[in-house]
């Protein structure tokens, strides 16, 4: 890996990963600097949400190591030997990483106040007028002051990533992950979820991660882009270079069909 | 067909006495099946085989067999266990413990129709399962599964009568003293049975219409 | 327990819950499958009426209805029934009622299509229901009919309670004859759970011909 002048805030070492017989991460070597702005592109299958859902622990590696702000996420220091990690250390590594989904996954049983202070208070400790305090600058700021008390049945699918996208920010994470956000979404509402994560993007230090088909979302707002390919990244660099000039055939080709 | 209105008015007041019994046994079973299906069904997402095996034999044991034959065990063997209950007490329990084996599957069920995205949006907020389970899963899985549980209410309801055959003094019991007594067999029954369709039918159309009301 | 107890009341009790289950089911399927049509009929008077049975019956008591065979009819009609018939007549009628249900569902899952290819070749409705709808409604019924069957089992354990010799009354004359009650009740909810179990399996292999009848199997089924 190559040196950094600061310490990456995300690194994954060698992790390889399979589901089923398919080899979908193949000894990965992937960091991203803090406060950076990464995009993961590539074909269905290449790997890059597997990527995600390893950060966000909803599957573990086979093989390999992933380091988050400072300290291992799937390991750690046992009297000065690095063993596989206990739940209580992932959990506490983890509420450094928020993520927002494909398909929103709000709980559809609390209305969209709730669905915004339920980490806040019960996973953070604070107080539950805070809490509402910390969720209504959110719900204003993506544009929903008029939405606290409606249910996610009762809003437009734009309308339920932006809570969603509330819902993890509430967390103050070090880091946000986001799956495809915009692909669930009808067209006409897409460019609203976009431009909010590029005012996210552009007023915050927060690292974020992207897996997206929306390549001109990507060029607005990534330092970096990865190409994957088969479980490894093929090709990586600043947007404009991977967008107009890419140096891959299959890079060539992928961007080809997509743009 | 013979029929005497005045003995059916005598036999009223029996009646409706042994209509209050039945429905609140009724009731008392259904609070206990409720939460001890919800016991086990817990149990049986519980990574341990030593909880899972034991309680899926048990739940599969006395959901095949029969709930009267349940209703003597409880009642001829726990005094000599040193554990005496009121009659009262043991048919609602062997009600509850006999239905709670379907309440189970009905929540085992729901649960499982909750969407991976609610356990996964959990996780990524950093939930802990048992916040997880109180907050977002359970909500959504017995909201979900609330017309098959009543339906199993009125299953009970009918099934009630069984604890006549204890001595419990409910409706089918006071027919049967009745009858006993006096010989009248003929309306008693006759009204006992007429009252559990009149019972039965309503709280059917109620459950029908929840279930459509119920939609997310 | 004694041998003399297995001879004379438990085995000839085993049986009777035997023959009870299968007369009760024959019973019950007969009316389950003419209420059950007679439910999706086009006729709004056959459809009321078999509406009306099923209604009643899914309302009662199994108990009370068998009390009330063995009871009032005897007294009202001056009609004598046998405690057998009386037993099979209420299991067959309380379980045909539920049966009914199934059936009928099973027949609206039959895809609309079908019933339409029927007409546009001339069938008769009896045609359209014997060659078309029922064998293709038929495996969609079992899984549910396999639970009406367990549960008419279970049900049977009722005629203890008018002195049919099923092996839940062996189980109470052997109770009173020994006293262990533990032990009994124990043995009978294991025989009752053996029967069950055949049941299911049964069932099973009833599910997979019906299938394979209609060309509905799955590769994983015909694999097995």
């Amino acid at each position: 890996m190559s040196t950094e002048h600061v310490p990456d805030l995300i690194r994954f070492e060698a992790v390889t990963k399979r589901f089923g017989g398919k080899l979908v991460l193949d000894q990965l070597g992937f960091h991203v600097a803090p406060g950076a702005h990464v995009t993961l592109i590539g074909p269905s299958g290449s790997g890059k949400t597997t990527i995600l859902r390893l950060l966000m622990t909803l599957a573990k590696p086979d093989e390999g190591k992933i380091f988050v702000d400072g300290e291992y996420l799937t390991h750690e220091l046992k009297r000065d030997k690095l063993v596989s990690a206990s739940e209580k250390h992932i959990r506490r590594v983890r509420k450094k990483i928020g993520m927002v989904f494909q398909h929103f996954n709000l709980f559809p049983n609390m209305r969209v106040l709730r669905n915004v202070t339920e980490g806040p208070v019960h996973v953070l400790g604070l107080p539950q007028e805070e809490a509402d305090a910390r969720a209504k600058e959110l719900l204003d700021m993506v544009g929903l002051a008029d939405k606290y008390d409606a249910y996610p049945s009762q809003l437009s699918g734009g309308q339920r990533q932006r809570v969603a996208i509330a819902r993890a920010l509430a967390m103050r994470p070090k880091v946000l992950l986001l799956d495809e956000v915009t692909s669930a979404l009808d067209p006409e509402l897409v460019a609203g979820v976009l431009d909010l994560l590029r005012d996210i993007a552009r007023t915050t230090d927060l690292t974020m991660v992207c897996v997206t088909h929306e390549m001109k979302f990507a060029r607005d707002i990534s330092d970096t882009v990865f190409m994957f390919d088969g479980g490894k990244i093929i090709e990586s660099g600043p947007p404009e270079q991977i967008f107009t000039a890419p140096t891959n055939e299959r890079t060539r080709k992928f961007l080809g069909t997509v743009l | 067909m013979t029929w005497s209105w005045d003995v059916a008015a005598a036999f009223l007041p029996e009646l409706l006495a042994g209509l209050r019994t039945t429905v609140v046994l009724t009731a008392l079973g259904a609070v206990v099946a409720f939460t001890l299906g919800l016991v086990w069904v817990l149990a049986l997402r519980s990574s341990s085989r030593c909880l899972r095996w034991p309680v899926a034999g048990f739940v599969e044991l006395v959901r095949n067999t029969p709930l009267l034959v349940q209703l003597f065990l409880f009642f001829y063997v726990l005094p000599s266990a040193g554990i005496q209950f009121s009659r009262s007490t043991t048919g609602v329990l062997a009600l509850g413990v006999h239905y709670s084996t379907y309440t189970a599957e009905v929540y085992r069920a729901g649960i499982e129709a909750v969407p991976a995205g609610q356990w996964e949006a959990a996780i990524a907020i950093g939930l802990s399962r048992t916040r997880t389970w109180l907050g977002v899963i359970l909500p959504q899985a017995i909201r979900r599964v609330l017309p098959a549980l009543g339906n199993y209410v009125i299953a009970m309801l009918k099934d009630s009568p069984l604890l006549a055959l204890i001595g419990v003094a409910d409706m089918l019991q006071h027919a049967r003293a009745h009858g006993a007594s006096t010989f009248q067999y003929v309306e008693p029954y006759t009204m006992v049975g007429i009252a559990f369709i009149v019972i039965s039918y309503p709280a059917a159309l109620l459950v029908r219409a929840l279930e459509r009301r119920l939609v997310y | 327990m004694t041998t003399g107890l297995w001879i004379h009341w438990f085995l000839p009790g085993i049986l009777i819950t035997l023959e009870l289950t299968v007369c009760g089911a024959a019973l019950a399927a007969v009316i389950a499958f003419i209420a059950g049509v007679g439910r999706s009929a086009r006729h709004p008077l056959v459809r009321f009426a078999a509406g009306l049975y099923v209604e009643v019956f899914r309302g009662t008591s199994a108990l009370v209805l068998m009390f009330w065979l063995f009871f009032v009819v005897p007294l009202a009609f001056h009609v004598q029934l046998l405690p057998m018939w009386a037993a099979v007549l209420a299991l067959g009628l309380s379980y045909g009622a539920y049966g009914a249900e199934v059936v009928r569902g099973a027949i609206a899952a039959v895809p609309a299509g079908q019933r339409e290819a029927a007409i546009a070749l001339s069938f008769t409705p009896a045609q359209q229901l014997r060659r078309v709808i029922l064998p293709q409604a038929l495996p969609e019924m079992i899984p549910s009919f396999t639970n009406l069957l367990i549960e008419l089992l279970k049900g049977t354990a009722l005629v203890s309670a008018v002195s049919v010799a099923d092996v839940s009354f062996a189980a109470q004359l052997a109770r009173l004859a020994t006293g262990e009650s533990l032990q009994i009740y124990a043995i009978v909810l294991l025989i009752y759970f053996v029967l069950a179990f055949a049941i299911t399996r049964g069932m099973r292999v009833l599910e997979l011909r019906t299938k394979a009848s209609v060309g509905q199997l799955s590769t994983m089924e015909i694999a097995r």
